[in-house]
């Protein structure tokens, strides 16, 4: 128990240490959290009617940023299989990041619901046994228990790793690993969960297809591993971690499966609805023609084809995955492009026409664009905030001093740009 | 920060669930306008479902919201709980070659409902629609507001609650706020639902209606006689939605619901499913019937018919 | 299957139990266990709002309705009685253009079948007159109306035609067909509607 104070005392004096660099960074995500701080109390005030949803649109830009990030959320399992299913050595010293990762996603994603809902003072009506949580009937219900469960052992296992390797003791195996190995059906879980929230509703069309689920897993496995990629350039040349090629090369690969499934989901369901016609084919056209003259979604739709298309031809390619420049690009093009085709692309034409083929055209106020922004930025600093800490211990940086109490930090800086990776043996200037 | 120490030994004392309280609290205090938090607010908060009030704290409940509404509103607001009538299935029956689209009902159910003016909530969506495509609803029209109606080659087609019998809209509520009575109304507990509008995504008839605002309705329009679970006022961030009038439905004897009151052309049926000689089965075994959407299986309990 | 055989006799016995309780209007909560219409599992304790004393609705012995019920029919003012004003004038059942009295009138209703006193009685001018050569109350027109339409007529006795208002459990009130319809125009005349609902995403919605 002492332990534990400890450690968390040191961390907490970690963190407050660090470059100018990660000074500004921190201060930015400060700053940007404040802005959506201050945006909410304005929604809490006067209720949601300062979003652009109403009863035709009932979920909006908040629900879109939820559905993208649990996938992003989920990714991290796929971190996980290679590093402790088949023991691979390079993935597995990078594993905590994506865990990491996990827990930071889930953290937006809560916060998105959250925000999202009319009484959040109410939440206590969701708690087991204390309220009343409809489950198994509610797939919400479901979505509430499985996100936290997700949650919880991520932390769990990130925490319990840092912490032993902080006291400088290997992990328990006997604990790690069932938590390890149930974190992957609940990392599938969360995203299929979150996937059959929209599956199962007679009323909308858009989402009551059974293509679904599949799509959503493939999108989670390029948007995800995409966000890992670009983290780790971030940290191969910001901070003393060393990340293999070979670990990223083995990401950037799994991507590549994962966008040409998805690009195929999406053109199988594309063909079923345009060439049946039915009515239900209203909200495609929405979404990639326009109806009836609104079509607000069109130009973002074909971007996060385009984006997708190319982002596959550059994964695709030996030569351009292997390129970093080239890899980056593609991470970022298939990241937006998912973000746009599992946000509001997945949200929205779901509402649009609604189910008495009214259609109102929403896009999201400035209140809902702030508060959004203020929730990732949250994300961010709770990412920061955990690689500030998960890294140096990776590193053998930060560790119990040699009084057993106090904390040994090694790395005062943690956000500086670091030599060539050319010459990796060079110690940087500290 | 004394006050809000002793509101929270008040509430300790008080409810059984001592475990949530300092947790609850603590968040409560944040989402809930802090400096005035009296105990009223407190008990408010820590209301249990409807289903599981036991008969005085039921009391204490209606107790509580009589005096808030008759505080608010200048004038003597009752709620009810009239509880549903044994042997009693509701059922509703609209004449579609008789409807002129005239909207009275809307404006009627807006009345006796207590529903938002500002922002604008109706319970009733009336359609237009074309009499060459029938009822297809991508040739709907909401907003029609001709000099008079009926419009030539048109029919009009009146949407609200259908009181599924089988409800997507409470089978996804994460929280039991929603559910189906005994004698079939749907109904929403504004106390207990936290308004993740998971029930507007499901319901396929667009019945249900979101309070993005605090509802606003003039006090001299108010219509005092209430029910829990039907029109008292609505919170702001819950979702309402039709009950059939159950203020006036569950009484004996019980009036017809506003809607059917004042439609002008005798459009709209109501009575009791299990009695064989009530108009609504009369109309069901006799008339040309339809029910909207059949295909998605809600079973709705309001009948669409052509009595000509 | 264990656990079904234990669990189902105790969920008859709940519900058994619920309805003992029942009419007895126990006061207090009950704890019990129940599916909805809907399937859902509902588990709560039973609310006091169940348990409150309301009498079922008996089909056998619901109120007996007075038949008919109708407010006034919706003559002209000053109009009637008829007699104040035909008392003093001779009667002529001939077919003609009327061109002192009642000109307003345009007969738009089988106007070429039928003339004034078809309907209205010849002698007695308070009373309608059926083909029959029955005499009947202005309150009982609908027997006149229902001679030929009596589809409608069969409708509308049992509330499905015209409007019924007062207590769908209880007492009713009709209206009469020329509530309506102008018996010498009957069809229905267009109404202006109230105005249509705001349009999401305007100011003040």
């Amino acid at each position: 128990m002492k332990n534990i104070w400890h450690f968390y005392k040191g961390t907490l004096v970690l963190i407050s240490k660090g470059s100018t660099a990660y000074y500004c960074w921190v201060l930015f995500l400060l700053i940007l959290m404040a802005i959506g701080g201050f945006a909410y109390s304005r929604q809490l005030n006067e209720g949601l009617i300062v979003t652009n949803m109403r009863d035709q649109v009932s979920w909006g830009f908040y629900i879109s940023n939820f559905t993208f990030l649990v996938g992003v959320a989920a990714a991290a399992v796929l971190l996980v299989i290679p590093a402790y299913v088949y023991h691979w050595k390079p993935i597995k010293e990078i594993a905590v990041l994506g865990e990491l990762l996990a827990v930071s996603a889930i953290v937006m994603c809560l916060m998105f619901v959250t925000v999202d809902i009319g009484r959040p003072d109410r939440f206590w009506h969701l708690i087991p046994k204390v309220g009343l949580l409809n489950f198994p009937q509610s797939l919400l219900a479901w979505d509430v228990v499985v996100l936290n469960t997700y949650l919880m052992i991520n932390l769990t296992v990130a925490v319990f790793i840092l912490y032993n390797r902080y006291y400088k003791r290997e992990p328990n195996k006997a604990f790690t690993t069932p938590l390890l190995l149930l974190s992957i059906p609940s990392a599938i879980s969360i995203h299929t969960v979150t996937a059959f929230l929209y599956n199962g509703l007679g009323a909308r069309p858009f989402w009551n297809s059974s293509i679904l689920v599949p799509r959503f897993l493939a999108s989670a496995f390029c948007s995800g591993p995409a966000f890992m990629i670009l983290i780790f350039f971030l940290v191969r040349k910001y901070t003393k971690f060393k990340i293999e090629d070979e670990a990223i090369q083995k990401v950037a690969e799994i991507i590549a499966y994962a966008i040409f499934i998805n690009l195929l989901l999406l053109g199988a369901e594309l063909f079923k609805e345009y060439y049946t016609d039915t009515i239900h084919l209203a909200s495609f056209q929405y979404l990639f023609q326009g109806l009836h003259g609104y079509s607000a979604l069109v130009p973002w739709i074909w971007t996060a084809m385009i984006f997708n298309v190319t982002a596959f031809i550059l994964f695709l390619n030996p030569a351009t995955r292997r390129n970093n420049v080239t890899l980056v690009m593609g991470c970022i093009l298939v990241f937006i492009g998912v973000y746009i085709e599992k946000g509001m692309g997945l949200v929205i034409p779901g509402f649009i026409p609604d189910v008495l083929h009214e259609i109102y055209e929403y896009a999201p106020s400035g209140i809902e664009l702030l508060l959004s922004m203020g929730i990732w930025a949250t994300g961010l600093f709770v990412f920061t905030m955990l690689l500030r800490v998960a890294i140096p211990i990776m590193n053998g940086d930060f560790h119990v001093a040699d009084d057993g109490v106090g904390s040994f930090i090694g790395d005062q800086l943690f956000l500086v740009q670091q030599p060539d990776t050319v010459n990796p043996e060079s110690e940087p200037v500290a | 920060m004394s006050d809000i120490k002793k509101c929270d030994g008040y509430v300790l004392h008080k409810s059984r669930r001592r475990m949530l309280k300092g947790l609850a609290a603590g968040i409560g205090l944040i989402a809930l306008p802090g400096r005035d938090a009296s105990a009223l607010v407190w008990e408010e908060f820590f209301q249990k479902h409807f289903r599981e009030l036991s008969k005085d704290e039921l009391k204490g409940v209606i107790a509580r919201l009589e005096k808030d509404y008759s505080k608010q509103y200048g004038k003597q607001v009752t709620v009810k709980t009239t509880p549903p009538i044994e042997g009693v299935r509701y059922g509703y029956g609209l004449d579609l070659s008789r409807c002129i689209g005239c909207r009275r009902c809307v404006y009627a159910c807006v009345k006796e409902n207590n529903q938002s003016r500002t922002p604008q909530i109706q319970w009733i969506r009336v359609l237009q629609l074309n009499k060459e495509k029938g009822i297809d609803l991508s040739e709907a029209e909401h907003y029609y507001n001709p000099a008079t109606v009926p419009e030539k080659g048109h029919f009009y087609m009146p949407v609200q609650c259908q009181q599924c019998e089988k409800p997507p809209c409470t089978k996804v509520c994460p929280v039991q706020a929603t559910w189906k009575e005994n004698d079939g109304i749907v109904v929403v507990d504004y106390n207990w639902c936290i308004g993740c509008r998971y029930c507007m995504a499901a319901c396929p008839y667009g019945a249900r209606h979101f309070n993005w605002a605090k509802p606003s309705v003039p006090s001299n329009e108010i219509n005092p006689n209430t029910h829990y679970l039907g029109n008292r006022p609505r919170p702001k961030g819950v979702v309402e939605k039709c009950t059939f009038c159950i203020q006036r439905t569950r009484e004996q004897p019980g009036r017809y619901p506003a809607c059917e009151e004042i439609c002008p052309v005798g459009a709209r049926k109501f009575g009791n499913l299990l009695d064989p000689e009530s108009e609504i089965r009369y109309l069901i075994e006799n008339k040309r019937v339809f029910i909207f959407k059949e295909e998605l299986n809600t079973q709705p309990k309001f009948y669409y018919f052509y009595a000509t | 299957m264990k656990i079904m055989r234990i669990a189902r006799p105790r969920l008859i016995l709940l519900c058994m139990m619920s309805v003992l309780i029942l009419p007895v209007g126990l006061v207090s909560a009950a704890k019990v266990k129940e599916f909805d219409r809907s399937g859902q599992l509902i588990v709560t304790e039973k609310s006091a709002a169940d348990l409150q004393v309301q009498p079922a609705y008996d089909i056998k012995n619901r109120p007996k309705e007075k038949i008919f019920a109708v407010p006034r029919p919706p003559f002209s003012e000053g109009a009637f009685p008829c007699s104040q004003c035909h008392k003093y004038m001779k009667p002529n059942g001939t077919r003609r253009t009327l061109t002192e009295y009642h000109t307003e009138i345009v007969l738009h209703h089988a106007e070429g079948q039928r003339w004034c006193t078809d309907c209205h009685n010849l002698l007695n001018r308070d009373k309608l007159r059926l083909v029959s050569g029955e005499l009947v109350d202005f309150e009982e027109s609908y027997r006149l109306c229902g001679q030929c339409h009596g589809d409608k007529f069969r409708d509308w006795k049992v509330g499905v035609h015209g409007k019924r208002t007062g207590y769908w459990n209880g007492d009713k009130q009709y209206l009469l067909c020329v509530h309506c319809h102008n018996p010498h125009d009957p069809k229905f005349k267009a109404l202006k509607p109230l105005p249509p609902p705001d349009r999401p995403g305007k100011a003040g919605h």
